[in-house]
């Protein structure tokens, strides 16, 4: 019998919190197992060992925000079959994507004495934006269950199974009591994808909007009812400019509030 | 004579990016720089103009391994300036959770960062393929501090979502809380076997005569709220940090590097520090056990501070077991916040060490200024000067042997390089 072939994966990091990385390692039951049905290559905030490529899945964390971020990414894609994204760096930019609405030379000498000693491009921006991407996989941080399903998924030639609708269905799923309607707290369940497992709602709190956009957001709709509970333009603005600002829908309607 | 390059691109088993590059002339050490290139995030100037309320959210991105350090860190700053105070079932519960971070992250680092350095190895799961049992274990105590922090965290360890200024969104049933009591009494009990273990490893020589600086808390082992004090006799109000401390920006780091005013000189913060100026507040079982595991009472050498940490999980058990075991529903989840306008201070000690806060409000409560100061920032300084030690007490290594003891000086600090950036690449130029 032939030896079957073990996958090899490799984790990367990008501009990031290390979170979304950090859920693999979070897999405490899972963990072990994993690791015997791939081999977890290169993974630098686990291992010393420094394999050469290719690789068959690549794990990507965090968004593209120097030049030479933007020209390793181009060099993963070469030596990666698959490559998929995870978290909303990743995904979207992240919460530095705030930079995108601001002159970031501002930024820099706000934050450092020697604005000459640092390099850095005006925009934080998606892995998608640079090269091709197999899967995108949401969250600040993700779940790690759907990155178990992800790498499942992948490892058996199928297609992931990640929802695109609203983080509203995981409240009716739950039954959870809609906060914006019994409490007039503001959410962003409606126009934000589901995943994180109903988090904030559940705890009485509105969404703020983790897993970005969902598939057909109607941002304006949500927009107007944020203002009939009382919100500013501001207010309105700061919801949709949080950790995925950057993501297209979100940032459209953010750019019509303030 | 020859010249000899060593170098690493990329550290391993640090959270975040950052290099180390030693130069040599005749065995001579030219220079040391323990660099950061992890990108600049610019958390102080995004924060600028957004509401109070949200930045424990914002500054929980900083760091995915320690985001409840900055949501305390940001919350307490925020208290100071609005004059919030709250009850103790809140405050205990804020303890719980640090404890859950403390435990998660310290496990993190001993077994599956730190620990394969003493061993020889290169990762947790290669040493999982001859101890499968130790490393279920590990992931089992590590799980706990995970458990706990989304029980009082809201669903979810990584970025929690139920603190706020004021308290929490929603208060943690007692059932719930009650529920972790089982686990956390087999963790202490893996706690002490973690600290046996550890006590056991080949310690490399090393000694500094360190400043340490730590929170302490009237009659806590100060973890989420205290006054800063040293052991040379600095006491001071959390409002005055600014005062003694201050960063510069140096050519070879991201990150800015922390000096104690007025002279630039470094200084110790984290396990080591924390244990020098707090013992006598450990539990007994906490002491006698790290006694028993071979510590001094004044910790010198900083490869030790693998041990510390695992007396710290020890703590960290005992005090969330007793918070858990007394836990009460609070009457309201959280307590009213007026915004006004007004500066604010938050320290705590996060897994590496103090974390500082500084804020500026406007009446509305809008962010006019930010500041945070992580640990690893403040550590940078003091990882370099123990470098410089461990390059001069070990020339006679082969270039890769120099090169993992680097690295292994370097994770002593478990460095948490998102944190501080505002990775590491290793290189060593023998001339």
């Amino acid at each position: 019998m032939v030896a079957q072939h073990k996958p090899k994966l490799a984790v990367w990091k990008f501009s990031s919190c290390d979170g979304c990385q950090l859920s693999l390692l979070d897999c405490e039951l899972e963990l072990l197992a994993v690791s015997e049905a791939v081999d977890i290559a290169y993974f630098l905030e686990a291992t010393r060992k420094d394999p050469k490529g290719p690789w068959d899945v690549s794990l990507v964390e965090g968004s593209i925000t120097t030049p030479h971020e933007a020209e390793k990414i181009r060099q993963i894609r070469k030596q990666s079959k698959a490559l998929i994204t995870i978290g909303a760096c990743a995904t979207s930019g992240g919460i530095q994507a705030l930079r995108n609405f601001a002159d970031v030379k501002d930024f820099i000498s706000r934050v450092y004495a020697r604005p000459d000693f640092i390099e850095t491009l005006a925009t934080s921006t998606a892995i998608a934006d640079h090269v091709p991407v197999d899967f995108e996989l949401r969250g600040c941080p993700i779940n790690k269950y759907q990155l178990l399903e992800v790498l499942n998924a992948y490892l058996n030639g199928r297609k992931p199974l990640i929802p695109r609708h609203s983080e509203c269905l995981e409240c009716k799923q739950r039954g959870t009591v809609c906060v914006m309607v019994a409490h007039g707290t503001p959410c962003l369940g409606p126009v934000v994808q589901a995943g994180c497992g109903n988090l904030c709602p559940s705890s009485t709190r509105g969404c703020f909007g983790c897993f970005g956009p969902m598939e057909t957001p109607n941002t304006a709709s949500l927009a107007a009812q944020f203002a009939a509970l009382g919100q500013d333009g501001r207010a309105i603005q700061r919801a949709f400019r949080s950790y995925n600002s950057n993501a297209e829908a979100f940032r459209k309607e953010s750019e019509l509030h303030g | 004579m020859a010249s000899r390059v060593i170098k690493v691109d990329a550290l391993a088993r640090v959270e975040g990016e950052g290099s180390l590059y030693v130069r040599l002339k005749e065995d001579k050490i030219e220079e040391v720089k323990f660099g950061i290139f992890e990108p600049p995030r610019f958390f102080e100037a995004f924060l600028r103009g957004r509401d109070y309320s949200e930045a424990p959210d914002i500054t929980a991105r900083i760091c995915g391994i320690c985001p409840i350090a900055y949501q305390m860190g940001a919350i307490q700053a925020m208290e100071d300036a609005l004059g919030v105070v709250v009850p103790e079932p809140i405050r205990m519960l804020r303890r719980l959770a640090y404890c859950g971070e403390w435990i998660e992250s310290h496990v993190l680092h001993v077994y599956m960062l730190h620990a394969p350095d003493f061993l020889g190895i290169s990762d947790a799961l290669e040493l999982a393929k001859s101890n499968r049992g130790l490393v279920e274990a590990a992931l089992r105590l590590k799980k706990i501090g995970n458990d706990i922090l989304e029980t009082v965290g809201g669903g979810r360890a990584i970025h929690p979502i139920n603190m706020k200024v004021g308290g929490f969104y929603r208060a943690p049933r007692k059932r719930e809380i009650r529920a972790l009591a089982e686990e956390m009494k087999w963790a202490i009990e893996e706690s002490l076997a973690t600290i046996k273990l550890v006590g056991g490893l080949p310690f490399p020589e090393l000694s500094q005569d360190y400043t340490c600086v730590a929170l302490r808390h009237p009659k806590e082992y100060a973890i989420h709220e205290g006054r800063l004090i040293s052991n040379r006799g600095l006491d001071i109000p959390v409002s005055e940090f600014l005062h003694h401390f201050d960063e510069e920006h140096v050519k070879h780091s991201n990150a800015l590097h922390g000096y104690q005013k007025p002279d630039r000189s470094p200084y110790l913060v984290g396990p080591i520090a924390r244990y020098n100026l707090n013992f006598d507040q450990m539990t007994d079982l906490a002491r006698s056990s790290a006694a028993e595991a071979g510590l001094p009472r004044i910790i010198t050498n900083p490869f030790h501070s693998i041990v510390v940490r695992s007396v710290e999980v020890l703590q960290a058990c005992q005090d969330a077991l007793a918070i858990v075991e007394s836990y009460e529903e609070p009457d309201a989840a959280s307590v009213k916040v007026t915004p006004r306008a007004g500066i604010g201070h938050g320290c705590t000690e996060a897994p590496r060490g103090i974390c500082y806060h500084r804020y500026e409000l406007a009446e509305d409560g809008t962010i006019q200024a930010a500041r945070i100061i992580p640990p690893t920032a403040q550590n940078q300084k003091m990882i370099e000067a123990d470098l410089h030690k461990v390059v001069e007490a070990n020339l006679a290594l082969t270039d890769a042997d120099l090169k993992w003891r680097c690295e292994q000086a370097i994770r002593n600090y478990d460095p948490c390089i998102s944190c501080a950036t505002h990775f590491l690449k290793l290189e060593v130029v023998r001339e």
